[in-house]
């Protein structure tokens, strides 16, 4: 049993996502990536589905883990964490290990989780493995070179989804709600949230709220990324707050079937404060920016916090 | 980083490092090196959670940047509540 975290100085100083990896500096999933680590453990393994966190840590025969890692292709991180947790369980059973049975961490990007690997991810949840599924968020493929994935927002630059003369607004499509599909379609689901890197704390504690689970848990974490969304590489922090803070993204718990607010702004921003920071939205008009702020607007309502921004 | 194939581990299994890895040696990228105005810092530890590095420890003589792996970001000078960082350019360093 993981125990809560009360403050940063209750927080774990030992390193399991050590330094020494390939990642862009500023990186969002990386920071996101050590802080689960952190959360979770010695008595832990990882899996990493075909992404950034696996491309850009694992380059030359090497790994910035100090647990057991081991890649899996991107369409199969549920399925190989189901293989994983049922071998642990028979070799548990059978009294042929005296280890205790391991937090086992599926760290699948936006298109492993939400795209390419839904399938894998579905079926272990339906079956009920006790495993830890993490989708970090950072809102394109980025380590193939910023592709445009189901979770790219509407209206976002990607070398996919260029603006130009005859579709100015980049992205036409609205993103896809991970999050909710996996709360609503999976009936062994034990615990499921979402997080952001900016809060570190929530997104700690809530880590070890799904490990404790006994059963599938799903965590959604917002990963700013530097490159694919063009911003400075030290306004990662600023970003995932602003993301919070304007609606983009929204923390909660599932608690019941129902949407827990695990942190509420006090004051709900125009999406506007968001989106001008970042370049793959600067070509954006102001009948874009208003769909955007009726996204913003309909994903709040879903969770029940009250809209103050009104989009025309 | 060439190796002849007889080297190449048994199903590319590697051991895990301790505590760092030393295949990746990233100090080399940085434009900017972090400094600590050790009279201002208040030690609240939000650099070093914030670090997508590990490079921040905490010490008993206060915070210290581990400078092999600092890729020089500025995550920390940006979340610094008091401004106790600064980012200086590398070329004013003689190392």
């Amino acid at each position: 049993m993981l125990e809560e975290i009360k403050s940063l100085r209750k927080a774990p100083e030992e390193e399991y996502y050590v330094p020494g990896h390939r990642t862009c500096a500023g990186c969002g999933p990386a920071l996101q990536y050590r802080l689960v680590a952190k959360a979770a453990g010695p008595n832990t393994i990882f899996l990493g589905p075909t992404g950034c966190m696996y491309v850009a840590n694992t380059s030359y025969g090497c790994g910035p883990w100090a647990v057991p890692w081991i890649h899996t292709q991107i369409t199969n991180g549920g399925a190989v964490a189901s293989g994983i947790e049922a071998a642990y369980k028979a070799i548990i059973r059978k009294k042929k290990t005296d280890a205790e049975f391991p937090n086992i961490i599926v760290m699948a990007g936006d298109g492993g989780s939400s795209d390419i690997g839904l399938q894998a991810l579905s079926a272990a949840f339906y079956r009920g493995h006790n495993i830890l599924f993490i989708a970090y968020d950072n809102e394109s493929y980025a380590n193939t070179g910023i592709q445009t994935s189901p979770t790219t927002p509407y209206g976002a630059w990607t070398t996919f989804s260029p603006a130009g003369p005859v579709i100015p607004e980049g992205k036409k499509l609205m993103p896809k709600d991970l999050p909710k599909m996996m709360a609503h379609g999976h009936p062994e689901l034990k615990y499921l949230a979402t997080a952001s890197l900016s809060y570190p704390l929530d997104l700690m504690n809530k880590v070890r709220k799904g490990l404790n689970a006994e059963g599938p848990a799903f965590l959604y974490i917002h990963a700013p990324c530097p490159k694919g969304w063009s911003f400075p590489a030290d306004k990662t922090i600023e970003m995932g707050k602003l993301a919070v803070e304007t609606g983009m993204f929204q923390l909660y718990e599932l608690h019941e079937g129902q949407y827990k607010l695990t942190y509420q702004p006090k004051e709900i921003k125009p999406v506007e404060e968001y989106i001008k920071l970042q370049g793959r939205f600067s070509h954006l008009q102001p009948e874009h920016i208003q769909k955007l702020q009726q996204f913003a607007n309909g994903r709040l309502k879903e969770v029940g916090i009250e809209v103050s921004v009104p989009a025309q | 980083m060439s190796i002849s194939p007889n080297e190449v581990p048994f199903a590319g299994t590697v051991p895990s490092p301790k505590t760092e890895n030393e295949g990746m040696i990233t100090g080399s990228w940085r434009t900017r090196r972090p400094i600590l105005d050790t009279d201002k810092c208040t030690e609240c530890l939000i650099c070093w959670i914030s670090c997508p590095d590990s490079s921040i420890k905490s010490t008993t003589a206060g915070m210290e940047f581990n400078l092999k792996y600092c890729k020089g970001c500025g995550i920390c000078n940006e979340v610094c509540p008091v401004g106790a960082i600064s980012l200086v350019p590398e070329l004013d360093f003689e190392d």
